[in-house]
């Protein structure tokens, strides 16, 4: 048990450090978030960047044209690029993380062949379409129809929380094609281009202000049955495989973000004036933080841990749901330990001095941490739902009656 | 990335986990509030955890903190009585060795001291040698010499303690100064952690066992998203504070790989929370009989209580922490 790099991890450290260094102070100031074309052009363009200097799908096969590393040097290579400030994946994050790698697991050559070296490179963009205003934690209970005509099938329905909707090519969309069989036994998994008349998608306005995703209407949308990945009625079970990907270490760019945070949240607080002294005197507040920081700690140890483990073939379902779960609920604490400090100056979402006569502060960020936390505990399976997997697949407990 | 427990470290931890199942069981550390049972410690220190670390040649086993973790969770995990920190300490090879301790021969008990504090001495009736820390260092008395009274109800059951009121003056001898002082904390503090992670682990597997086998309204009450979801929490608490025990205690080794005193605090901070919350809960889940003294629970939330007062505390963590920010 050790935390040092292996041999093959810092050689892999070094030679990804130095790319950064040279690589991400040339980049343009990153795009207003309102603008989703900019903020598509800015992500795809470091997607081809890193395609051209041989970082693209870090942890894809080499056989689907990743670069085939271990979990560990996965993790180097997060790390590394959280160090650097480097562009997050982005507009990237179902094609990276969900769609390429479902369709490496579960897609035909054809399929492997049209869609893996376009993600890859930047060229297109996924978005997922799978809850429904009626199917969110129970997914499985999802209506969208699909009824097949010819090579067709024509797909009527609505999905929700459909994020990068607004620039996307394709979407993973989840279809019921038996509205007869049990739930889970009904649903096919389909790729769906952003083209095809029928669609129209109403972007959300959400919590932070943002529209971060969407609602897609369907309406008669045809979709070739060559574009379905598995076998009709198997969708779930394809499914599955895409959030097992979700649950692994999609989350770790975010949390070394987070640590980033209460690192500047510390400098606030040293320099955020109360009526005497700073909010740093507050042995209260101070103690807080503390615990904060020694959580985020903790997860990255765990995450160290869930990487060893992928990388000896353990994929852990206790260790990726314990992370999920801890890690939202440090990411409430965060944000509200957040507000506490910056008092008055956390009422707004713009930058605001924080001491007499000066310059604004990155309080903003601070700001929609916190409510960027309610996301946290809601998305991906919300906390309620992790907790009912860690009891009933980890502890051995009953199931619900459902 | 390997930081997980190889295959030494798992026979290492299956080897204690059997040995306390074996002579530890709860009745045994529920008889151990009326002293020590010097056999049973001896054969413990026979295992060789308290000289774990010390090298080979000074008749060590030459492991490393990370082993001794995995060894003291199972210690916190079965409630093993006596005093297991201060023995580890003790036995050391350099400053600060007590004679006999790594063999189980002499038991030697720890108390830190601050002016105005109770100088509560756990397992006195037992102990041969009484050590004292502070910031000054380490001293060590004579148990037989040092004037005190039995506390007639401690809060745990299961660790007799002594008020002294004074030490004698030069009485003591001095094991070693400020820097030895600094060690024991450090490395007590993670020991300590250590066992707490064991207890928010046991807490769990108790009240999972307890809530799968528990009927009411003709169903086991685990199947109640009310009570699985309590457990689920318990898990996941104890899963983040063993990995960054793990990550103290392998930073505590090899110093290299960040900072000891911000890595050994941050275990100790969710070591010491997941332990308290998780027996709590522990006794939640076995509602009535879990406020029982007959019942087992609350010797878990009791030593948990003992622990947060040893070489540390939530709070002192929590604060060591924020002072690395």
């Amino acid at each position: 048990m050790e935390l040092r790099d292996s041999p093959a991890e810092a050689a892999f450290r070094q030679e990804v450090r130095a790319w950064l260094n040279d690589t991400v102070p040339t980049l343009p100031d990153k795009p207003d978030p309102t603008d989703w074309p900019a903020r598509r052009a800015y992500d795809t363009r470091w997607q081809a960047m890193l395609y051209e200097a041989g970082y693209a799908g870090v942890n894809w096969p080499k056989e689907y044209g990743g670069l085939g590393a271990t979990p560990g040097e996965h993790l180097v290579f997060l790390e590394e690029s959280a160090r650097a400030g480097a562009p997050d994946v982005g507009v990237n994050f179902v094609g990276l993380l969900h769609g390429g790698p479902t369709l490496i697991l579960e897609g035909r050559p054809d399929q492997q062949a049209e869609h893996l070296p376009r993600i890859l490179r930047g060229e297109t963009v996924w978005c997922q379409g799978f809850s429904e205003p009626e199917a969110g934690s129970d997914l499985a209970s999802l209506r969208t129809r699909a009824v097949r005509d010819g090579d067709d099938y024509v797909v009527t329905g609505q999905k929700i929380w459909t994020s990068f909707a607004m620039v996307a090519d394709y979407c993973e969309l989840l279809v019921r094609t038996d509205p007869d069989a049990p739930k889970h036994r009904g649903i096919s998994w389909l790729i769906m281009p952003m083209d095809a008349p029928g669609i129209e998608v109403r972007p959300l306005r959400t919590v932070e202000g943002t529209e971060e995703f969407a609602e897609l209407f369907l309406d008669e949308v045809r979709i070739p049955v060559a574009n379905r990945v598995g076998e009709e009625n198997d969708g779930w079970r394809v499914a599955q495989t895409t959030f097992s990907f979700e649950r692994g270490t999609s989350l770790v760019s975010e949390m070394l973000d987070a640590m980033g945070l209460v690192a500047d949240l510390t400098r606030l607080a040293r320099r955020v004036t109360r009526r005497s002294g700073t909010a740093w005197d507050d042995a209260g507040l101070r103690r807080e933080v503390g615990m904060v920081a020694a959580e985020l700690d903790g997860l990255w140890a765990l995450t160290k841990r869930n990487v060893t483990q992928a990388g000896r073939g353990a994929l852990s379902v206790a260790g990726g749901s314990a992370f999920k779960l801890v890690y939202a609920d440090v990411l409430h604490r965060l944000g509200d330990l957040a507000v506490r400090i910056l008092d008055r100056a956390s009422l707004s979402l713009e930058d605001l001095p924080v001491t007499a006569g000066g310059a604004p502060e990155r309080t903003g960020a601070q700001v929609h941490s916190d409510l960027h936390a309610l996301a946290m505990s809601i998305a991906a399976g919300t906390s309620q739902i992790q907790r009912n997997i860690l009891a009933e697949k980890v502890l051995g407990l009953p199931r619900e009656p459902r | 990335m390997d930081f997980d427990l190889d295959d030494d470290q798992l026979a290492l931890r299956d080897m204690v986990r059997r040995f306390c199942a074996d002579r530890f069981p709860l009745d045994v550390v529920r008889a151990a509030g009326d002293g020590l049972d010097r056999d049973r410690w001896r054969e413990l220190a026979g295992l060789g955890v308290f000289a774990l670390t010390r090298p080979e040649a000074a008749g060590g086993a030459g492991l490393s903190l990370a082993d001794a973790a995995v060894v003291f969770e199972e210690l916190g995990r079965a409630l093993a009585p006596g005093p297991v920190v201060a023995s580890f300490l003790a036995a050391g090879a350099g400053d600060g060795a007590v004679d006999g301790v790594a063999e189980g021969e002499v038991v030697a008990t720890l108390v830190e001291r601050w002016p105005g504090r109770p100088l509560l001495v756990e397992h006195a009736e037992s102990a041969d040698v009484v050590l004292v820390l502070d910031d000054d260092g380490v001293t060590a008395f004579d148990a037989a010499g040092l004037a005190g009274r039995a506390v007639a109800e401690p809060l745990d059951p299961t660790t007799p303690l002594a008020l002294v009121d004074e030490l004698p003056d030069g009485g003591g001898r001095s094991l070693g100064g400020p820097e030895l002082a600094r060690e024991w904390r450090r490395t007590g503090s993670l020991l300590t952690a250590a066992l707490l992670v064991g207890i928010a682990g046991a807490t769990t597997d108790l009240a999972v066992a307890y809530a799968k086998d528990r009927r009411q309204f003709g169903r086991p009450i685990g199947s109640f998203q009310a009570v699985k979801h309590i457990l689920a929490d318990m898990f996941a608490r104890a899963e983040v504070a063993r990995a960054a025990v793990h990550a103290g205690a392998v930073t505590a080794d090899r110093p290299e790989v960040g900072d000891p005193d911000r890595a050994v605090a941050a275990g100790r901070a969710l070591a010491g929370r997941a332990a308290h919350d998780n027996a709590k809960a522990c006794i939640q889940v076995h509602g009535g009989i879990g406020f029982t003294w007959e019942a087992d629970p609350h010797l878990f939330l009791k030593r948990t209580l003992l622990h947060d007062t040893q070489l540390g505390s939530v709070d002192e963590a929590a604060e060591a922490v924020a002072a690395t920010l």
